[in-house]
């Protein structure tokens, strides 16, 4: 059973950008779409015709694919209610960040393929934000691997009982600001916008339509979903399972879920309560996520804690 | 003696023949001459699995006089670039059979090719000193030949550029030797390490630093990188592969053999000066690398990163050496030779993979391709294998090379001393952010050029090279992915080199998976490509049985409703990498020309001219200053030689008197 629970992530990871969204209209004195909106979106498109354009090669359309199986195989890295599954062995945190990379490769050269200005600007804007961005999450990362001996995640997850101590205090921080731009959201990038100006995320996936569109949009929805889970599998992971016995698998899933509830409100008020900065001001918010991140792991390194 | 010994003779003689064929004036035999070095390579890459697995051996030698011999020496570090040299020799001889049919001088191509790659396999064989800087120097001349093989203006400047740095370099090697022959009494490399011992400390620093440059102004580091981009690009593009992918490893090689085999442990700065060098050479290498939309130029800077990670491994591998932990330097010391082996799978593959397309556009201007994969299927397949493989991304084999150097940067922090246990982390997570802009430079590189729309005339009558071109291309993909899924392989490989350095091997590895030994920490590369196959069938069968019959349509892409796209909307290499550019400004310094002509200011433009270009820092700044300084003292000296007869008597009736006064 510890080996379906990516599958977890694969069918509640609409329902939590559901709650996101539910949570950030009710912040904003909105009624908002119902919480399943995001299934009946997938529903929709899929069921939709597709109409792809006539410059794109097989790239445009294997990307999809590889964008949500890579997302799936970093899902099934992950312990999501329990540590104990082997597949742990397959890969450590550090293939999780590279085969998330993978996907996010293909995604933008799908954005190169269709030959629009709105492609290659969304294609390159994503890989300027990841440069920005992975240097410090390897570096939040390492902190925590070097305090737990080992890069895989089970063992993180096992080791790290103490939140409190500074060094984690820092790399958490330094992490929620990662997986903001990693997810694309206020005030990186907003996910709601189509506008030209602004889109990263969208500008990428622009000409995707019908089924293509909604495998890249659950794919998107679960690697936020993925980011969470090992933001706490990492940072926070008290009340997860290492076992699989079937009580403590409930037990578990009851805490897995609120800890997605707090996740998605964090998310939700910050969103609800920044404004979406300029694209060229980014490096200044992220550059002080890396300090934070260095700082960490200088305070690991000399405080030992 | 073995008789896999004799398997290097034969292979020499397939060599020099292959050259000698080369000069023969009668056309028919030119097909031969890459056939023959290809089975050379193939009896080298034999014998390189005989000596990795087989103790030290002496070859041959021959005496030249009482002080000189040529002796050559096989061990398994010599073996194991053979097998580097070798892969990608073989494969590159396939490419030459179809890529050299359209070069001007086909058979002084034939008669260098040969013989470059025979003087690398001298170098790493090299028993002695005098062997070495012969075989190292004709290594040097032969590829200088090559870059001006075009003859014409850019070549011949980057060659005169290539063969000054490259023999600086040379100059610190030769003192190198010189002190090492001094102290040990010995020109045998054998005989140097079993008396190295006696080597006092102050020179072994300085034996240290030598070979840091003599050796780094070889492989390419920054800032002795300068010659790379110049000199790679304008060589013809079967020997650009060479070139970056093994001939600036015989750098590494050297430095390997001078510090870790023969000087031994050094201090701990060597490797923190070695992790600094290799971070800085790698972001530096890939920052210069994004800027460029040359493609050739573009594939030479990102060589420079990959040596930058190289030796990333090999500083770690000598902070654990320092400090006694020899389990965590085998661990560095093979992730550096696995990458050094995969980067010459992978950037070989890119280089074949830009003389292919170059082949076919007949300009190296990323700007001016796109469209690519369409006309040209198997090169743009080839060519995104060699880039998903040098961002490291699972599973091929730039992933498992990568993995292993980050571990060994992060267990940096098991040595006892402050300074590495900050310095390893971040070196890891420059590697990080190398690895982000190395993605970021080869989507721009395979995006711009091979998708999209054709943005130029020759890009959209392209058509697809020829079989051998494509074939070696594709051994090339297939050795990258294999070596990616199986880690055991190529650790297998690496570990007869690692473990006698360092004694120990410290990696737990399958076929399919690796794993640190004595801790969790552990990937399965083949793992993952099961997962993901099976996933993406998944994936795909289930998106088969949601839309049976729902039809799909081909329409234009979005044009925002103006009357039609054209290849000159769409975005541009220059246009993608601007936000790193203005980002990351205060490396490139970057300066931007504006010139607007107005019929009525401000409000009617007649012509807008805009032209902007990053500033080559060390160019500028380093090697210009410095040229102009040699250049005004060589002026000085010049008052010296006069022309005048009576003035050079002078001299030496000067030079006699001096002689008698002080030589008795």
């Amino acid at each position: 059973m510890a080996y379906f629970q990516f599958l977890i992530i694969l069918l509640l990871s609409p329902l939590l950008n559901g709650f996101i969204k539910k949570l950030k209209a009710m912040m904003q004195g909105r009624v908002g779409p119902v919480l399943l909106q995001p299934y009946y979106d997938l529903i929709r498109l899929f069921s939709k015709e597709m109409v792809l354009s006539r410059v794109t090669s097989w790239i445009f359309k294997a990307a999809p694919f590889i964008v949500f199986a890579s997302t799936l195989v970093a899902s099934m890295m992950v312990p999501v209610i329990t540590t104990d599954s082997s597949f742990g062995m397959m890969g450590d945190v550090i293939a999780f960040i590279y085969i998330l990379a993978a996907g996010r490769f293909f995604m933008a050269l799908a954005g190169l393929d269709a030959g629009t200005a709105f492609g290659g600007e969304g294609s390159s804007r994503e890989m300027t934000v990841a440069i920005l961005v992975e240097p410090m999450m390897m570096l939040c990362l390492f902190t925590a691997a070097i305090s737990a001996g080992s890069t895989n995640i089970a063992r993180i997850a096992e080791t790290q009982r103490l939140l409190y101590s500074p060094s984690h205090i820092l790399a958490l921080s330094a992490f929620i600001v990662a997986i903001i731009a990693e997810t694309g959201r206020i005030p990186v990038d907003n996910p709601d916008t189509h506008l030209e100006l602004t889109m990263i995320h969208e500008g990428m996936i622009l000409e995707y339509s019908g089924p293509h569109l909604a495998l890249m949009e659950w794919a998107h929805y679960m690697k936020q979903m993925l980011l969470f889970t090992l933001t706490m599998d990492i940072f926070f992971p008290l009340g997860i399972a290492t076992d699989t016995g079937l009580f403590s698998l409930a037990f578990s899933l009851v805490i897995f879920i609120l800890k997605m509830l707090l996740m998605g409100f964090l998310m939700a008020w910050v969103e609800s309560s920044r404004a979406k900065i300029r694209f060229f001001q980014l490096p200044s918010l992220l550059e002080g996520a890396f300090v934070l991140a260095f700082l960490s792991l200088l305070t690991y390194i000399m405080m030992g804690k | 003696m073995d008789p896999e010994s004799y398997l290097y003779i034969i292979g020499t003689v397939f060599f020099l023949s292959g050259a000698i064929v080369s000069l023969s004036p009668v056309p028919r035999t030119k097909t031969f001459i890459y056939l023959l070095s290809f089975l050379g390579a193939l009896c080298f890459l034999t014998f390189s699995l005989h000596l990795l697995f087989s103790p030290p051996q002496d070859l041959f030698s021959i005496p030249v006089s009482s002080f000189f011999e040529f002796a050559f020496r096989g061990d398994p570090l010599s073996g194991f670039f053979i097998l580097v040299i070798s892969l990608l020799a073989s494969a590159v001889s396939i490419y030459s059979i179809g890529y050299a049919k359209d070069l001007k001088h086909q058979g002084l191509m034939g008669f260098l090719f040969n013989l470059f790659i025979l003087s690398m396999f001298a170098v790493v064989l090299s028993g002695n000193v005098f062997t070495f800087l012969v075989s190292w120097e004709t290594m040097s001349m032969v590829s200088y030949f090559l870059v001006t093989f075009d003859r014409d203006e850019t070549s011949a400047k980057a060659g005169l550029i290539y063969a000054v740095m490259t023999h600086m370099g040379t100059a610190f090697i030769i003192v190198l030797f010189l002190i090492l022959y001094k102290e040990t009494g010995s020109m045998n490399f054998a005989e140097m390490k079993t008396h190295s011992a006696q080597i006092p400390d102050l020179l072994k620093h300085v034996i240290f630093v030598f070979s840091m440059i003599g050796f780094g102004t070889k492989a390419g580091i920054v800032p002795l990188h300068t010659w790379l981009p110049r000199a790679h690009p304008t060589a013809p593009s079967n020997i650009s592969a060479l070139m970056s992918g093994v001939m600036i490893k015989t750098g590494i090689y050297g430095f390997i053999r001078v510090v870790l085999d023969i000087t031994g442990t050094g201090p701990e700065w060597w490797g923190i000066a070695v992790i600094t060098i290799g971070a800085v050479s790698s972001v530096l290498g890939i920052l210069y690398a994004l800027m460029e939309h040359d493609i050739k130029r573009l594939l030479a800077y990102s060589s420079v990163e990959n040596i930058g990670i190289i030796l990333l491994g090999i500083g770690a591998s000598m902070t654990f050496r320092s400090h006694g932990l020899f389990a965590l330097s085998a661990i560095a010391l093979t992730a550096s030779l696995c990458h050094t082996l995969n980067h010459a799978l992978f950037k070989g593959l890119l280089f074949l993979g830009s003389g292919s397309v170059m082949h076919a556009v007949h300009t190296r201007n990323m700007e001016e391709m796109g469209g690519l994969i369409k006309s040209m299927p198997y090169t743009g397949l080839f060519f995104l294998i060699g880039s998903v493989s040098i961002c490291a991304l699972p599973p091929f084999n730039g992933f498992v090379s990568e993995w292993m150097t980050y571990q060994s940067l992060l267990l940096g922090f098991e040595s006892p001393s402050i300074v590495s246990k900050i310095v390893s982390p971040l070196g890891g997570a420059a590697l990080a952010l190398t690895g982000a802009l190395a993605a970021a430079c080869f989507v721009k590189a395979f995006g711009i050029s091979f998708l999209g729309m054709p943005r130029s005339r020759h890009a959209g009558e392209a058509r697809e090279s020829s079989p051998f071109m494509t074939t070696a291309m594709g051994i090339l993909a297939i050795l990258c992915l294999l070596f990616g899924i199986f880690p055991g392989l190529v650790i297998r490989l690496a570990s007869p080199v690692s473990f006698p350095l360092t004694g120990s091997t410290g990696l737990v590895s399958g076929l399919g998976f690796l794993r640190i030994d004595g801790s969790s920490t552990a990937i399965s590369p083949a793992a993952i490509l099961i997962t993901m196959a099976v996933m993406l069938s998944a994936t795909l069968v289930f998106f088969l049985a949601l839309r049976r019959k729902r039809k799909t349509v081909y329409a234009d892409s979005w044009d925002c409703g103006i009357p039609a796209l054209t290849p000159r909307m769409q975005y541009t290499a220059t246009a993608f990498s601007k936000p790193i550019r203005l980002i990351f400004k205060n490396i490139y310094l970057p300066r931007r020309d504006l010139k607007v002509s107005y019929l009525v200011k401000p409000f009617f433009v007649r012509s807008i001219r805009y032209s902007g270009e990053i500033t080559p820092f060390f160019e500028r700044y380093i090697y210009e200053p410095a040229t102009g300084f040699i250049q005004r003292v060589a002026g000085k000296v010049r008052l010296l030689q006069s022309g005048s007869l009576h003035l050079y008597l002078g001299y030496i009736l000067i030079t006699l008197i001096l002689l008698l006064l002080f030589g008795t």
